[in-house]
């Protein structure tokens, strides 16, 4: 199984539905080709850090994908090309250590909040050990 | 007398002045991947002007600067990151 993610940038001008619909096609798209759909992440509005066609922001997508057949590829990203929605498309491969952090990325595993979630849990989980009395044995 | 410079130099940190240990950090804390969409993390190796920064300067091993710098190249493709910029620090 081949893992590939597509990121691509959708036009702000666009209303919200029309971005949804947009995304939803290319999703589509790809299941029409046969890939499977691991995860769509919508990174929302967000500024460019230089103008594309004249625009100073756009709607984010990135959607991670898998197949068995790679020759669909290139159809794929012509038609990407071709929607007047999109401003750009990366397409990539994803290794493996790749796919290991997109998951563990989108389980929360990751970063400096993840660590301190974690803290805190353990922290909590150890608190509440030494708070529960012994048991005690009445009728003994 | 004034004093020989062996016994002036232990007044202060005679450690002073050591090269601290440069380390690629990718090696060292085990980091496999590097993700083009997270600008926050690739700050760290770009300078005010939005240029990459030498593997000198940030200490990295040959394989995983250029793992940066294809992320940084990525990233400036999808305009997360400027080809040219100004205090960008």
């Amino acid at each position: 199984m081949r893992h590939y993610e597509v990121t691509f940038i959708a036009d702000p001008v666009l209303s919200g539905d029309e971005v949804k619909a947009t995304a939803q096609h290319i999703q589509d798209e790809l299941t029409r080709f046969g890939a499977n759909i691991v995860a769509v992440d919508e990174m929302g509005l967000r500024q460019l850090a230089y103008p594309i066609n004249k625009r100073s922001s756009g709607v984010y997508f990135c959607i991670e994908f898998a197949c068995e057949a790679a020759d669909f590829i290139g159809k794929f990203e012509l038609n990407l090309k071709r929607n007047e929605k999109l401003l750009r498309f990366l397409t990539v491969k994803l290794d493996k250590y790749g796919v290991k952090y997109n998951d563990d990325k989108r389980n929360g595993r990751i970063g400096k909040r993840a660590a301190a979630a974690k803290k805190a849990a353990e922290e909590a989980a150890a608190l509440e050990d030494s708070l529960t009395p012994d048991v005690v044995d009445l009728d003994a | 007398m004034a004093a020989s410079r062996e016994d002036v130099k232990f007044l202060s940190n005679p450690r002073i002045g050591l090269r601290r240990k440069k380390y690629c950090r990718f090696r060292k804390f085990g980091i496999k991947y590097i993700d083009y969409k997270d600008p926050d993390f690739l700050l760290q190796f770009i300078n005010e002007q939005g240029k990459l920064l030498p593997r000198r300067i940030t200490g990295n091993s040959l394989k995983y600067q250029r793992r940066v710098a294809t992320a940084v190249k990525r990233a400036r493709h999808l305009a997360i990151l400027p080809f040219l910029a100004d205090l960008m620090k």
